[in-house]
């Protein structure tokens, strides 16, 4: 199976509006709402949400960098060996009564949103935590989590992976792939 | 990547890789102690035996910290309060600490080669936190990152130990960081404290302490190991402040900024004035601060590469 093209150009462009505009509906004026981008992928999302946001509303959102490597439930149990490497947690602002919003690329089997939200909650009480995502594989949580604001639903089997490229990161264009594993 | 070794015994055992890999993981980990909750769970499920047959404040507490700040479970042994005094072997002392499903230990020890010894022999991690005069990684390791976060390289930087380099576990362990990370390495003392064959390791020695200090970008001062030398390598302590204690006036002569390292303890006004130890050039307490981030991702990336217990 070659690889499957799940978003990019103008579609994507529309997807992240769609993402914004929903925000708006359900924050107004994002007096007490924070965006908090999960390591190592979300922030490049959060990062256009937040620009997305910053243009509309004229005025600047505060965003974090939530780092969940230490509070991940597969430490010392990962089949593949691969040792899990901390990123940057920066969040330079007071989340206690904020609403907070996570934000992350792919929810695939909830485990890093449960750490991120252990982890979140080390920083103080949030009034509430919401999650978006560009990617929402179905079926295929492992935990009793679903995000409130999806890009895209994807029926995905388990060989299959969902692989996200960003300009920021140095790609030619942003585009959101489905390939097989075994394939990489 | 993991470290590629399960112990820590010393600096010269471990690969330059595995230096860096600590070194960065201590940077998130310095982040994580200056949270409100300075606490993460990785190591909830791993206990800790801190073994110390040897006196410390510092170390002791240092790694006590790093292990709850990382959630493990910790039991403290000192020697002065134990079995030991009853005459129990070191091998038996361990391995019933082990029975009772310790997964590390942290040990500091008066043998050098003691740590060494234990790995070979009992099935769990071991940390070295200083035997005899041999080595003292996690140390030396909280020492190049002390340089590296303030100069943002180490490679080039040129580094003076100076003081009791024959008796400093610190300043072996020391050299073999500051070498295999590319720094120049340089020593500095009575020739009395200075081992026979030190230039074998590539290092410099100055007899002088001025030519030192106008040598180097830094300093880590070292005490004078009274209790281990068994002999006596100079006539008086007084003499030995005189020409080797570090002052201000010294420091101004320079006419350029040198950092001030020491890993404590300070005996003030032998190897450093107070007016130098507290002085702006002294980076002394931030490494006491860099030594818990350090020694947290010592444990956290050993810790990695225990098996998981059968839950049968």
């Amino acid at each position: 199976m070659a690889k499957i093209n799940l978003l990019s150009g103008k579609l994507l462009e529309i997807t992240l509006s769609r993402l914004s505009q929903q925000l708006i509906e359900n924050h107004d004026h994002f007096l007490e709402t924070v965006l908090i981008g999960l390591q190592p992928r979300g922030i490049f999302l959060a990062e256009r949400i937040k620009q997305i946001l910053s243009t509309t509303l004229l005025k600047e959102i505060p965003l974090g960098y939530l780092d969940t490597t230490f509070y991940r439930d597969d430490f010392r149990r990962r089949a593949d060996k691969k040792p899990l490497e901390a990123s940057q947690t920066k969040i330079p602002f007071l989340i206690e009564n904020k609403r907070v919003v996570l934000i992350d690329d792919v929810l695939y089997t909830g485990r890093t949103v449960r750490a991120a939200m252990s982890a979140l909650m080390e920083y103080g009480r949030p009034a509430t935590v919401e999650l978006l995502v560009l990617i929402d594989r179905l079926y295929s949580r492992h935990l009793p989590i679903q995000a409130n604001y999806i890009g895209k639903s994807v029926n995905t089997i388990q060989s299959q992976k969902v692989i996200v490229e960003w300009k920021e990161q140095g790609f030619e264009d942003d585009n959101i792939w489905l390939i097989n594993r075994n394939e990489i | 990547m993991p470290l590629s070794t399960k112990h820590l015994l010393g600096i010269k055992e471990i690969s330059e890789q595995d230096i860096w890999q600590i070194l960065e993981t201590a940077v998130r980990f310095k982040e994580v102690i200056n949270r409100p909750i300075k606490k993460v769970p990785s190591l909830r499920d791993i206990t800790i035996a801190n073994v110390f047959f040897e006196n410390s404040t510092r170390t002791r507490i240092s790694f006590e910290l790093a292990e709850r700040r990382l959630s493990a479970d910790v039991v403290n042994f000192t020697a002065s309060s134990s079995s030991v005094a009853k005459g129990e072997t070191l091998l038996d002392t361990i391995n019933n600490i082990l029975a009772m499903k310790v997964d590390m230990i942290v040990m500091r020890h008066p043998s050098p080669g003691a740590p060494h010894f234990l790995a070979k022999y009992v099935n769990a991690s071991i940390i070295n936190a200083g035997d005899g005069t041999h080595e003292h990684p996690t140390q030396a390791l909280l020492d190049v990152y002390s340089i590296q976060e303030y100069f943002g390289r180490i490679q080039g930087i040129k580094v003076v130990i100076v003081g009791d380099i024959m008796h400093s576990r610190v300043a072996l362990s020391n050299i073999f960081a500051l070498k295999k990370l590319g720094a120049e390495v340089a020593v500095c003392g009575p020739l009395s404290l200075i081992p026979r064959y030190i230039s074998t390791l590539g290092v410099h020695v100055f007899e002088h302490v001025q030519q030192a200090l106008l040598w180097c970008d830094v300093a880590n001062v070292l005490r004078i190991q009274l209790e281990r030398q068994k002999v006596k390598a100079f006539p008086s302590l007084r003499e030995y402040a005189l020409y080797y204690g570090i002052n201000k006036e010294l420091l101004s002569s320079l006419n350029k900024r040198i950092l001030i390292l020491h890993p404590g303890p300070i005996n003030r006004g032998i190897e450093l004035t107070s007016d130098v130890a507290d002085s702006e050039h002294s980076i002394i307490l931030q490494q006491v601060e860099n030594g818990v981030a350090i020694r947290m991702a010592v444990l956290y990336l050993l810790a990695e590469n225990i098996q998981i217990g059968n839950f049968q």
